[in-house]
């Protein structure tokens, strides 16, 4: 069965404090017979385990390995699942606790009616089918910081099942082509979440805060489809951008953090068909063998919730109050555009290839950028394309900054743009002013071009003379040309562009060049 | 066992978990030693004594009666609320903000923090 469990956190403050709730915990976790334990915080991610079939000694049956996922992101809502108390990061501790959440006996679980919207628009972004009788379930087991002992969560008969995900991997062979891949999702569920623990190794006690217990969570188990761990990290970065685009969940994972444990996932080498559990301190799996004997979670119906119950346009009861029934054609109409339908609309817009496309969504803020250059600068998409992905973005990537922070503004570069498609400068000199552009940002490309005396030579005659100069002066050059080296002509090209100090147009330059050559 | 167990669906098996009545059936209506440590680890309960392992085979037992009605074609009946409506609630906020009641019922208490003993099962040793 699958595996990797990686948590979503929403956005906030990051969390200073040593919160490893240890490498192994009974009970803690969601496979049976697996045991996880998490490192929550602002950009963390859930210890996971993991089950695959990897290569056996060399000249046996050979093993295919394969991933599943199992991917747990909280939920975007005001209020918890249950519970009408905050969902809000970084808060002091236990403060956001209802007598609910405390599991103080007398409490009763409430449905929060924005976590099975969030559900169910995520399960129609995913093609699932959505399960128009749902039930809850609870799973017990006895930690800390489940003040329950049970979490209730939708084994059974869960609220979306059968779905799919499509993304793309990139052909290393092919130029960074894409791929289309999919994985099948096997189930949506609702689901609390727990508490905190903080642990005091030195005075051996646990710390427990509860603001978070009882959060709703949206769990998202994929089949093992993905036959590597790069496929799988894009299958979760896919996944984190449509949650994002359709606002069930901030879904907010350092990629760093999945390209790391997909990289000791696929570092692994002989692993043996066993469960094990990724060690995050460690950094490194360990089986899981010789730990206490199977979890048993004992899932029982819960007996404090009927069935839930969907409807659709045809099934909708008439006269039902509209804040107890939810529609699920009305969600599906509403359902914002998913990353997938951006990318077709940029490639017919723009005429853009698949993996550009890819580029522009994986990046914070890229598109938007993107967008406001377009609708500022007269030159063409292809150019936009080419200088927004490889100069831009090349240069954020070596100052390491987001594009938020991008000392470029899209009005400067889409003005740069203009300059360069305009013919007012050239293709190198542009270049030269976008680095200078980047170090001063407080002025304009115009402004950077004059004063460094970038512009174009305009003067027809000054530059006819400069190519004869540079003729007579390499005249080796000259004869290798002659001789039918094709790629004599480029070298000359060069000398008269640095000898007119970046100023002249190679394309003119080589016109003249070649009318002088036969002459 | 088990399939007389599948057929008659109130003992349905949830989640690949076993249901003890088959346990007991196997044993011949004895609960195992096994079984009983393994449900005390998990329920944290303590059986104490034979005496007390006995009376839970007994009601084992008076449960295992239920097995002569025919339950073919018969719907489990999974909730005695599956008529009533489930009440969706809006998404406010209406309640926590109660630190001191909520840490009241706590033995122990560190800078509003509950204090748990720690973990269920001991670290392996660490660098």
């Amino acid at each position: 069965m699958a595996a990797l469990m990686l948590r979503f956190c929403c956005a906030g403050r990051r969390w200073t404090l040593s919160c490893v709730d240890g490498a192994f915990r009974q009970g803690r976790g969601p496979l049976t017979g697996s045991m996880s334990s998490r490192i929550r915080g602002q950009r963390s991610v859930a210890q996971h385990s993991f089950t695959t079939a990897q290569k056996l000694k060399k000249g046996e049956r050979e093993w295919a390995a394969v991933v599943g996922l199992e991917i747990h992101a909280q939920i975007s809502s005001n209020s918890k699942l249950f519970s009408g108390s905050q969902v809000h990061f970084a808060a002091p501790p236990n403060s956001l606790v209802s007598f609910f959440d405390a599991s103080l006996p007398g409490t009763l679980p409430v449905l929060n009616r924005r976590c099975v919207e969030a559900a169910v628009m995520t399960g129609l972004a995913l093609n699932c089918h959505i399960n128009k009788k749902s039930l809850f379930d609870r799973k017990h087991y006895f930690y800390a910081d489940l003040p329950a002992g049970y979490q209730i969560t939708q084994q059974r008969l869960p609220i979306a099942v059968n779905g799919s995900l499509a993304y793309g991997v990139c052909i290393r062979s092919q130029h960074s082509q894409v791929a289309n891949k999919t994985v099948r999702i096997k189930q949506i569920q609702l689901e609390q979440d727990s508490g905190k623990s903080l642990h005091d190794d030195l005075r051996a006690q646990t710390l427990i805060d509860l603001n978070r217990a009882g959060v709703g969570l949206l769990e998202v188990v994929l089949e093992p489809d993905m036959s590597c761990g790069e496929e799988a990290a894009m299958a979760v970065r896919e996944l984190q951008l449509i949650l994002q685009a359709l606002g069930t969940s901030q879904a907010n994972m350092a990629d760093y953090e999945i390209q790391r444990q997909i990289n000791e996932l696929e570092s692994g080498g002989e692993i043996l068909n066993e469960t094990r559990s990724f060690d995050y301190k460690l950094g490194c799996t360990v089986s899981m063998r010789d730990k206490e004997g199977k979890q048993d979670y004992r899932f029982m119906p819960e007996p404090n919730l009927p069935p839930l119950l969907l409807f659709d346009s045809e099934s909708l009861p008439a006269g039902a109050d509209p804040q107890q029934v939810i529609n699920i054609d009305q969600l599906r109409e509403h359902l914002p555009e998913l990353p997938s339908q951006t990318r077709e609309k940029l490639m017919l817009q723009y005429g853009l290839r698949p993996e550009y496309s890819f580029t522009l969504l994986n990046e914070v803020g890229l598109l938007e950028f993107f967008h406001n250059v377009m609708k500022d600068t007269k030159a063409k998409p292809h150019t936009v394309t080419n200088w927004v992905l490889n100069r831009f973005l090349g240069s954020l990537k070596q100052h390491s900054l987001a594009v938020s922070e991008s000392p470029v503004t899209p009005s400067a570069l889409a003005e740069l743009l203009d300059l360069l498609d305009g013919r007012a400068i050239s293709s190198s000199a542009a270049k030269q002013v976008f680095q200078l552009l980047w170090r001063s940002p407080g002025k304009t490309p115009a402004q950077i071009v004059s004063e460094q005396k970038l512009e174009l030579l305009q003067d027809r005659e000054a530059l006819e003379q400069l190519c004869r100069a540079t003729l007579e002066g390499h005249a080796h050059v000259v004869m290798d040309l002659k001789k039918g080296n094709p790629r004599a002509i480029n070298k000359l090209i060069g000398l008269v562009c640095k000898a007119a100090l970046n100023r002249a147009d190679p394309t003119l330059i080589k016109e003249i060049l070649e009318r002088q050559l036969s002459s | 066992m088990w399939a007389r167990v599948a057929r008659l669906g109130r003992w349905a098996l949830v989640g690949g978990h076993r249901a003890f009545a088959t346990e007991v059936c196997r044993g011949g209506g004895r609960v195992t030693a096994e079984v009983i440590a393994h449900l005390e680890r998990l329920a944290l309960v303590d059986f104490g004594s034979r005496e007390a392992v006995a009376r839970l085979e007994k009601a084992i037992a008076f449960a295992e009666r239920l097995h002569a009605v025919d339950t073919e074609r018969v719907e489990p009946l999974e909730s005695v609320l599956e008529d009533r409506c489930l009440y969706l609630r809006p998404d406010n906020v209406v309640e926590g903000n109660c630190v001191e009641e909520i840490l009241q019922n706590s033995h122990r208490v560190v800078e509003e923090y509950f204090v748990a003993p720690p973990g269920n099962l001991s670290l392996p040793e660490m660098e």
